[in-house]
């Protein structure tokens, strides 16, 4: 590739939107590694204290912050560590595998987020039709938001359990609850954009309302809906993961949390955490390639 | 009424005339249908004569009454929006707290239900004629903004009442607004504790942080090119991360008081106001810069008196999303350890020990709050954006 600069100037792209990412990136991982030799230090200091051991070198005592089992900050190298054993080298059954714990919070989080764009375009299509229903549910649409879901998620969970519904469901509907809301605003706003000159055409052909709404405002509101599924899948997720909380840390990325917390393995929450991030981000990603290859067989790509 | 006015009919521009769709006379149908209904299947199953009362009777023929000569007059509705809604809405009320009245003391029958849809639909029809109103005097149009999705809420709790106590539904499972609003009056100091804990100390502060620093590293990224185009990708990437699930690291880190999900709060609120700050920074004009630049206005001229008040629409999105963000994070991070107080703390072991009508009642504080919260940002906003397009109309 030969030296930054020499590449950046060649490559535009590479100098103005990879570079400056990856430098800011190795300085947050120098700045992780430093805050964990830090906050490591003083548990380092006791446990020599204890073991009489005086005037260890301070390179000994870098390696030793850096690779205590229960560390305050694990490192990112034992984070990678930790991942690495629990994908690859365990079997996808155990439950100590973390590609089955991210199965199952990934299984809950699609469900989630296709029943919650579903019922949002559901709902979006209503209030675009229906002005009644624009002035009194829009609101309440907002104001469902304002409700903390996540709160009572331990709730919802424990009563649809009482009731029978068990599994993916009840944890699915409080994604669901999360991921409706980006997709109805996003989509009211699409279903609109279309200009009223495209309308008033439309009302020349003497087009039904549903023809107008599947010749017309559907083509029209597909950019909003990938931009709204965007915000929607990420917001599943966590759903997903908070539902995961109450069911008494069985399974999940969501169950990982919260038995790390309770036994204290730092790098266990960590790789969790970090996986799900991972999941988190290449799902968002899948939405952005689904809407770029929508929006070019629909001609629609600038 | 007469005929002089038929030409209202042809389609000339009058802004008080709104026929009746389709909709609007299917409810009209469904309501004297399930009216009618009312009048002759009984109203309670464990007592054959009727002890309800006349004013039950009374009830489903005067609305019988109304909507069918209401309905013979659509013409005669179709000019008067306002009245007939407030006619039909009256109507549908008086039905729904006869409804409510009797609900406790009998076990209601097919009569009964066919009442609840009798007034259902009719309340049903008096917001859509409501919606249906135009009017130019402001008073009246910032009222009806105000009544039509009230009467939807209000509407909502009377058929949850009615709902949970007519199939009597388990307390465990949902208890009705009533049973809730009970629990709520009888335990107010409980409430208000938890309240001060999570809301006031967590969230709060925790916004407060978050939002500032925020804002202040987007200001201070906002000179240098090269941060803003490598911060933000990644404060776009952390928007979508389930940052939420830092809790149980901050409550290791932080203890189990309010610091901790306050360090939460924070952490969640930085991301979404660095990315918004740092669009709207560069929201301006290339124009509007140019203009400055003629008048040879200073970085700190032309970032105070042109680029952070065309930020301020982005600024007050970030509040908004953060507002909702915050009250997430506070209450999640106590289902990782807690002090026995706050919230998350009392839903979480009021769910264990079936006291489902306490943790809706924390859940009614918890969204007045949100709502309150998020309801003050608007206003702000609308103050301080007075000039933005959306607000002009």
């Amino acid at each position: 590739m030969g030296s930054g600069a020499a590449a950046g100037v060649a490559n535009p792209r590479l100098r103005d939107r990879i570079w400056p990412v990856v430098v800011i990136l190795l300085v947050l991982l120098v700045i992780w590694f430093v805050a964990a030799v830090g906050l490591n230090m003083p548990f380092q200091r006791d446990t020599y204290e204890r073991g009489n051991k005086e005037n260890v070198p301070f390179s000994q005592m870098v390696t030793d912050t850096l690779n205590q089992k229960r560390p305050v900050l694990p490192a990112p190298h034992q984070v990678i560590t930790e991942i690495y054993e629990t994908t690859v080298l365990k079997k996808v059954t155990s439950k100590r595998s973390l590609i089955f714990h991210s199965g199952i919070t990934l299984s809950t989080t699609l469900l989630g987020f296709i029943m919650g764009t579903i019922l949002g375009i559901v709902l979006a299509i209503g209030i675009v039709h229906n002005r009644a229903l624009d002035k009194s549910l829009m609101p309440w649409i907002i104001a469902s938001q304002t409700i903390p879901i996540l709160a009572i998620a331990p709730m919802v969970i424990v009563v649809l359990n009482s009731v029978g519904i068990q599994g993916l469901l009840p944890k699915a509907f409080i994604s669901t609850y999360l991921s409706f809301f980006p997709v109805a605003v996003g989509m009211v706003k699409g279903l609109r954009s279309p200009d009223t000159g495209h309308t008033d055409l439309m009302r020349t052909y003497n087009a039904s309302p549903a023809q107008t709404l599947w010749k017309l405002r559907l083509p029209s509101a597909m950019p909003y809906l990938f931009t709204s599924m965007k915000v929607a899948i990420a917001i599943s997720m966590v759903g997903a993961i908070v539902a995961e909380l109450p069911t008494g840390a069985v399974a999940g990325l969501g169950a990982r949390l919260l038995a790390g917390s309770y036994y204290g393995q730092t790098v266990q929450i960590w790789s969790a955490l970090i996986m799900a991030s991972l999941l988190a981000a290449s799902l968002v990603g899948l939405v952005s390639l689904a809407n770029h290859f929508v929006l070019k067989r629909m001609g629609m790509l600038a | 009424m007469s005929g002089a006015l038929d030409y209202t009919k042809s389609g000339a521009p009058q802004a008080a005339v709104q026929h009746l769709t389709a909709l609007q006379k299917i409810l009209l149908v469904i309501a004297a249908l399930a009216g009618l209904i009312f009048l002759f299947l009984p109203v309670s199953s464990d007592t054959p004569t009727i002890t309800v009362g006349v004013e039950l009777t009374l009830f489903g023929g005067i609305a019988l009454l109304l909507i069918t000569a209401w309905y013979g007059w659509s013409a005669w509705l179709d000019r008067f929006s306002l009245s007939s809604a407030v006619l039909t809405a009256t109507v549908s009320f008086f039905g729904a707290s006869t409804l409510l009245n009797v609900v406790d003391n009998i076990q209601p029958a097919g009569g009964f239900w066919a009442g609840t849809i009798a007034a259902w639909a009719l309340g049903w029809f008096a917001v859509e004629r409501l919606a249906a109103v135009e009017t130019r005097h402001t008073l009246l149009k910032w009222f009806l903004r105000v009544l039509i999705p009230l009467a939807f809420g209000v509407w909502l709790l009377i058929l949850w009442e009615l709902l949970t106590k007519g199939f009597n539904v388990p307390q465990v499972l949902l208890p009705s607004p009533s049973a809730i609003g009970q629990r709520f009056v009888s335990s107010t100091a409980t409430l208000w504790v938890d309240f001060k804990q999570t809301f006031l100390k967590a969230v709060l502060i925790g916004y407060a942080m978050g939002c500032v620093s925020g804002f202040v590293v987007a200001i201070l990224i906002d000179r240098s090119d090269f941060l803003k185009r490598g911060l933000l990708p990644i404060g776009n990437l952390v928007s979508a991360l389930p940052v939420v699930g830092v809790a149980p690291i901050m409550v290791m880190w932080f203890g189990f008081d309010w610091p901790s999900k306050a360090a939460v709060v924070v952490i969640m609120t930085f991301f979404p106001m660095l990315v918004n700050t740092v669009a709207g920074l560069s929201a301006s004009d290339q124009i509007q810069g140019d203009l400055m630049k003629t008048y040879a206005a200073s970085y700190q001229q032309s970032l105070f008196k042109l680029r952070l008040p065309q930020a301020l629409p982005f600024i007050f999105n970030a509040l908004k999303i953060n507002s909702t963000l915050a009250m997430i994070g506070a209450i999640v991070a106590e289902f990782f350890g807690t002090p026995i107080v706050g919230m998350g703390f009392r839903i979480s072991t009021e769910v264990g020990r079936m006291n489902v009508d306490m943790v809706w009642a924390e859940i009614a504080v918890a969204a007045v709050a949100g709502s309150v919260f998020y309801g003050l940002i608007s206003l702000i906003e609308r103050v301080l954006t007075f000039w933005h397009p959306s607000f002009r109309n």
